[in-house]
């Protein structure tokens, strides 16, 4: 019994060490891939179409997955808290044009974890489907202020803001003559770095109180947990990432926008890829994220492939409704996502 | 693992906790009156009584999710009106729930760790970073939630979401994440409910264990009276939101009031 329980634990073990040297392979060679393949590789059509909204959205997922999927709290003004970011990182460029663009980024993310953590404080007298509500509110004032007020916009009369040029290091980073790869790369840069202190936080006191939280809040406060400062941590995080998120869908991807950009459909977006993806899952963020940003722009070139010549508005319908019609059939064969789906797999093949 | 020598421990023998006249109502129906006992240092106290007697009443109101309407609770020699719940595990008291309260989307070391979390002081920058004082903290941390596991035997499922464990095994983790917390006085609210004589005797024997290796002091809340006689050195006997005995095991089970509330004899007052 012992020399088979012995052998046992050397199984395991071995298991265990092997998955982890997997994962930190697959890792390597992706960060490699993303970093030095990809922007000599991939044309500017896929940069631009493709990868950045994918690295944005990547990011803005990543954000709403440690309120919702760590902390749960449930969110739906994911748009509103991206807009600050992207309002408040157009105000400092336009304010202060000496300042690094980088650090506008970083820096905009703060504006957005305050907006955040005020729109979080009903979450300790409300939860689940009112609190979602409650944030929806938030979504719609947030929108409306931009809209409303012309400071936000430096009174700009098509009441759009617009990324000026700036340089990081000597390259262009925004503005019009930014090349797609630089952009490409600071994105993917923002969202390694992001990604990796997600990664820690939640491995530390911090991602186990948020989980104790989501997972009973009543024993949560009971083992010690300050339900409060605990929540509105999980706001201020969460939105601090979907404001960066926000400046750089402005700033890398779109160049200029106005509110419609921030509205209501992007926080449903980004809560599909999330769920689809997996809650509770930081890699589930991202998978979610190339899901949804990138398999509508494949059902697109999905006729032309095939030869099928149909009517433009009769691909667009069908194309819709494949979309649908994949994320229920994902939803039910595996309701905890994608990133879920893969360690199942991973565990059947034992890799 | 010795127990951190914390300010204001009780030698043993002297007052852990009292409770003076507590009173709770629920709107017109009055859950406790007038209770007062007290919980010695390294003592293991069982509250008991029929159901409905305010057991569960009575220890939501030691660690504060209730706020009773009157009384006084002293733990530790700092006497309050009412307790609350964060307060109380700041202050070293930890608790387990007759319907296990686990966090359930999270593993066993994970819930375990939960019960240190009070422990943990890194800051948030710290915890960015994959080195440094954080995971070093946490190390020493976890080393403490493995021992708390091995003591009461469930390395097997050290790794695996709570959630799909069954359910003597979840009321182990439950334990052992009250545990983690080291606490001074452990409240079980009815440690071995829906187990079978296996389980209960198990569970038994990790009480009394926790009892002569931590010296935690406990006060549990149970049905069974052979289990109850077994592990307790002190039995408070509630009835109808009042305390209608306390002593010793030998005193409480001669006494006369105590058998009547169990065998549902009508007293005068009732009439």
């Amino acid at each position: 019994m012992t020399v088979l329980s012995y052998f046992n634990d050397l199984y395991s073990t071995f298991f265990a060490t092997r998955s982890r040297t997997i994962n930190t392979v697959f890792v390597t060679v992706i960060s490699l891939l993303a970093l030095f393949a990809v922007p000599t590789l991939a044309n500017e059509y896929w940069l631009q179409a493709i990868l950045i909204p994918f690295l944005i959205f990547a990011l803005a997922a990543l954000g709403l997955n440690l309120l919702t999927g760590f902390a749960g709290q449930l969110s739906l003004g994911t748009g509103g808290f991206m807009a600050v970011g992207a309002y408040s990182a157009f105000k400092m460029t336009t304010a202060w044009p000496e300042l690094d663009i980088i650090a506008i980024f970083f820096i905009s993310g703060f504006f957005a974890a305050g907006v955040g953590i005020l729109f979080g404080l009903p979450s300790l007298r409300i939860k689940g489907f009112y609190l979602a509500v409650a944030t929806l509110a938030a979504q719609f004032f947030l929108i409306w202020l931009f809209n409303r007020v012309p400071w936000f916009y430096n009174d700009n009369p098509s009441g759009t803001i617009t990324a000026p040029p700036r340089t990081f290091a000597g390259v262009m980073v925004t503005g019009p003559e930014a090349a797609a790869e630089v952009r490409y790369l600071v994105a993917l840069v923002l969202l390694a770095v992001f990604v990796f202190f997600s990664w820690n936080l939640m491995r530390s006191r911090f991602g186990r109180a948020w989980m104790a939280v989501r997972d009973m809040d009543v024993a949560a406060e009971i083992v010690g947990i300050p339900l409060l400062r605990t929540k509105l941590l999980a706001f201020g995080v969460s939105s601090y990432l979907c404001g960066v998120a926000g400046a750089l869908f402005v700033f890398l991807y779109l160049g200029s926008a106005e509110t419609i950009a921030f509205d209501v459909n992007v926080s449903f977006l980004v809560l599909f890829m999330i769920i689809v993806g997996g809650l509770g899952s930081i890699t589930g963020s991202i998978i979610g994220a190339a899901f949804i940003t990138i398999l509508p722009i494949f059902l697109t070139n999905l006729n032309p492939i095939l030869g099928i010549d149909l009517a433009v508005d009769l691909a667009k319908h069908i194309e819709v409704i494949i979309f649908g019609g994949l994320i229920i059939v994902i939803l039910i064969l595996e309701p905890h996502g994608m990133a879920r789906l893969i360690q199942i797999s991973r565990e059947r093949l034992r890799i | 693992m010795p127990a951190d020598p914390k300010n204001g421990h009780p030698a043993p023998g002297e007052p852990m906790l009292s409770v003076e006249g507590i009173a709770l109502r629920f709107g017109g129906v009055q859950a406790l009156a007038g209770v007062e006992f007290t919980i010695y240092a390294g003592e293991i106290c069982a509250i008991i009584g029929p159901n409905g007697a305010g057991k569960t009443s009575m220890l939501n109101v030691l660690n504060g999710a209730y706020q009773p309407s009157e009384g006084t609770i002293t733990f530790k020699g700092r006497t309050r009106r009412k307790m609350h719940p964060r307060v109380a595990a700041l202050e070293g008291m930890a608790r387990t729930f007759q319907n296990v309260a686990l966090f359930k989307g999270m593993s066993t070391l994970d819930n375990v760790m939960a019960g240190r979390n009070l422990k943990m002081h890194s800051n948030f920058v710290a915890c960015l970073l994959p080195v440094g004082p954080s995971r070093a903290e946490e190390a020493r941390h976890r080393a403490h939630a493995d021992e708390v596991i091995s003591f009461l035997e469930i390395e097997d499922i050290r790794n695996v979401p709570v959630g799909r464990l069954p359910y003597g095994l979840q009321k182990r983790v439950e334990l052992a994440r009250a545990l983690a917390a080291e606490p001074d006085l452990l409240l079980l609210d009815e440690p071995m409910a829906g187990m079978n004589r296996g389980e209960k005797a198990e569970m038994s024997r990790f009480i009394l264990e926790t009892k002569a290796r931590f010296g935690t002091t406990m006060a549990l809340i149970e049905h069974d009276m052979s289990v109850v006689m077994e592990l307790s050195d002190h039995i408070v006997v509630l009835d109808y939101g009042r305390k209608i005995a306390d002593g010793t095991p030998e005193e409480v089970r001669t006494d006369q009031t105590v058998i009547d509330a169990y065998l549902g004899v009508a007293t005068e007052d009732d009439a």
